[in-house]
């Protein structure tokens, strides 16, 4: 019967044999247990915010929460307008991407195009060792190290009278989803195939042109998707932003003033204790609803830009 | 007498020296952009030891918080840690190994599968504060199990336990087909091939996984603060369900102050928990590099 079959056959056949006993029976449904946990933990997310944010929506209208630009939930007279947050997000977004972008693929492109496989072997654990410092650290040198050492003396204690600015959080920002850009972008660049650069080389193409005008268009979906990796980090990101870039919601993208972001007001309601059903409490997760929603589509926008350049070159 | 020809120097002129000059020294400005993650890392490492070293000593390691910076130590927040870390492990590892083997080794096909890997992968990119309110309705709320090591330690399982299973199944793809299909051959059930052949082979690989997830919940801050974890703790933790710090918040605590002292506590405890957080970084990248080469 199996005379002929090839390795992915005879291997297929193999995986269908049913479960012998009951002991493997029992173990089969407590690993099924154990992938459940996943959709429940999803399902959790989706009923806990949807079902807190629905009683905000009783008190709040819809038309407040997206049309008001003020966001004042603490004092009277209360206003709850989102998108003096959203833009605090949009704002070290902005400045953290305009930072990262240009360093992360140019290191992106120098590990891939450039650089011997040793020094390629030691440069890229240095970077993506980046990825794994607690981001309160950051934070500290956020507001410490860039706002108090660096900036205030640079700028003058006139243009930076509170200690709290977007443009000290968005630097540390920039470190931090420095390796996202840069690691996942080297991959990408790393899979376009060997004949593409060469063809380019035979007609005489240098290094610079071979890596900007080949490998880099070739590579750009995958490109595409750690910077959205990026943003939905960056968007997702509470200590940093706490800590550095102050507590005042602002409709501004200037990078010297305080601000308030998604994930810094949900972290100030965090820290006062709100007793349940409050205001407060419940804006938390209106808030929070709006911050899922916000970095799932750019997760899931990412993994679409992954799966297409995976589909062209594997 | 022959005239000897001159030799010719192949050498660019025009714009195509140009080009070449250009793409030379584009070289240097690259591996400068790509030196600049590993400057900034040099420099913050350089400034916190200037600053923090001097204040490290064993009293600050097992000292209680206090409102005065000098006598301020890390006693009840390493101990915080250490007790959430543990916890998290404890819940985390078996559901993410649980999860990765059904999907690699035990999972039909189907459409199942696939949004089975498609909602790890959004799971695994929700913001850390979001879990950080979902434990605050679900484990500190409504199980009403309070601000507690146990309540922060099922928070964090659930923010760690997607990255887990995304490693974890990458490393269980890794085992070539052909040990299974040798274990299947000689009559071993899946799970007996399973337990027997694949796990072990690919545990170097889970490890590593787990490693660096358990790495990213020591330096969490924000999820643990939500649950309601900014609390003052000066005596030891002995159940699960204590109330807790952990040192990340102690630093956040200290860095929030104005005063210059407490930068200074702040400087030292961050030098701990980068030694901690880098070690097993370190472990995880000797545990890859070891057994890649078998």
């Amino acid at each position: 019967m199996l005379e002929g079959a090839t390795a992915a056959e005879v291997h297929s056949l193999l995986r269908k044999r049913p479960l012998g006993r009951l002991g493997e029976r029992a173990i089969l449904a407590s690993l099924v247990g154990c992938a459940a946990i996943s959709f429940v933990t999803m399902g959790l997310i989706i009923y806990v915010l949807v079902s807190e944010s629905a009683t905000f929506f009783q008190e709040v209208s819809f038309a407040e929460f997206f049309l008001d630009t003020e966001w004042q939930p603490l004092f009277k007279p209360t206003s709850f307008g989102i998108w003096e947050l959203v833009a605090g997000t949009a704002n070290v977004v902005l400045w953290s991407l305009v930072l990262a972008l240009p360093i992360g693929l140019a290191a992106a492109v120098y590990l891939s195009e450039y650089a011997h496989p040793r020094t390629r072997r030691l440069l890229k654990p240095i970077l993506e060792a980046l990825a794994g410092v607690p981001t309160v650290v950051y934070a500290y040198f956020a507001l410490n190290v860039i706002t108090l050492d660096i900036l205030r003396p640079l700028l003058g204690t006139e243009h930076l009278s509170v200690p709290f600015n977007s443009l000290s959080a968005s630097i540390l920002l920039a470190v931090m989803i420095l390796p996202t850009v840069a690691s996942i972008s080297e991959d990408a660049m790393a899979s376009v195939p060997r004949d593409l650069r060469e063809g380019a080389y035979a007609l005489g193409a240098t290094r610079l042109e071979v890596a900007g005008r080949v490998v880099v268009p070739a590579a750009l979906s995958g490109i595409v998707a750690s910077v959205l990796l990026a943003i939905a980090r960056v968007v997702g990101e509470t200590m940093i932003v706490a800590i550095a870039a102050g507590s005042t919601p602002n409709l501004t993208l200037s990078p010297l003033e305080s601000i308030q972001t998604m994930t810094g007001f949900m972290l100030q309601v965090g820290l006062g204790d709100a007793a349940r059903g409050t205001i407060d409490y419940q804006s938390l997760f209106a808030v929070g609803l709006m911050l899922f929603v916000i970095t799932l589509l750019f997760n899931m926008a990412a993994q679409v830009f992954v799966g297409r350049f995976r589909e062209v070159y594997e | 007498m022959v005239a000897e020809a001159e030799p010719v120097a192949l050498r660019a002129t025009g714009t195509v020296a140009r080009r070449q000059a250009l793409s030379r020294a584009s070289r240097y400005v690259l591996l400068a952009a790509s030196l600049v993650g590993v400057a900034v890392l040099a420099f913050l490492i350089y400034d916190t030891i200037d600053l923090g070293a001097s204040r490290l000593s064993w009293d600050f390691l097992t000292n209680y918080p206090s409102r005065f910076a000098e006598r301020a130590g890390l006693r009840s927040s390493i101990l915080g840690s250490v007790w959430v870390m543990g916890a998290t492990v404890l819940f985390a590892f078996p559901v993410a190994i649980g999860t990765a083997v059904w999907i690699e080794e035990f999972a039909p096909r189907n459409w199942l599968l696939t949004l089975v890997k498609l909602n790890l992968a959004n799971l695994a990119g929700v913001p850390s504060i979001i879990y950080g309110i979902l434990g605050l309705a679900i484990f500190v709320r409504y199980f009403d199990l309070g601000p507690s090591i146990i309540a922060g330690a099922l928070t964090l399982s659930l923010m760690i336990i997607p990255m887990t299973v995304i490693a974890a199944q990458e490393a269980i793809r890794q085992v070539p087909s052909s040990i299974r299909d040798g274990s299947l051959a000689l009559g071993a059930t899946r799970w007996q091939t399973t337990w027997n052949h694949v796990l072990p082979a690919a545990l170097p690989g889970i490890m590593t996984g787990v490693i660096l997830a358990v790495s990213r919940a020591a330096g969490e801050t924000a999820a643990l603060i939500m649950i309601g974890a900014f609390t003052f703790i000066a005596y030891d933790n002995t159940s699960l369900f204590d109330d807790f710090t952990t040192v990340p918040i102690q630093i956040y605590q200290w860095t929030i102050r104005p005063q210059e002292e407490f930068r200074q506590n702040a400087a030292a405890a961050i030098i701990v928990l980068m030694v901690a957080v880098f070690t097993m970084n370190l472990v995880a990248a000797i545990i890859r590099e070891r057994f890649r080469r078998e």
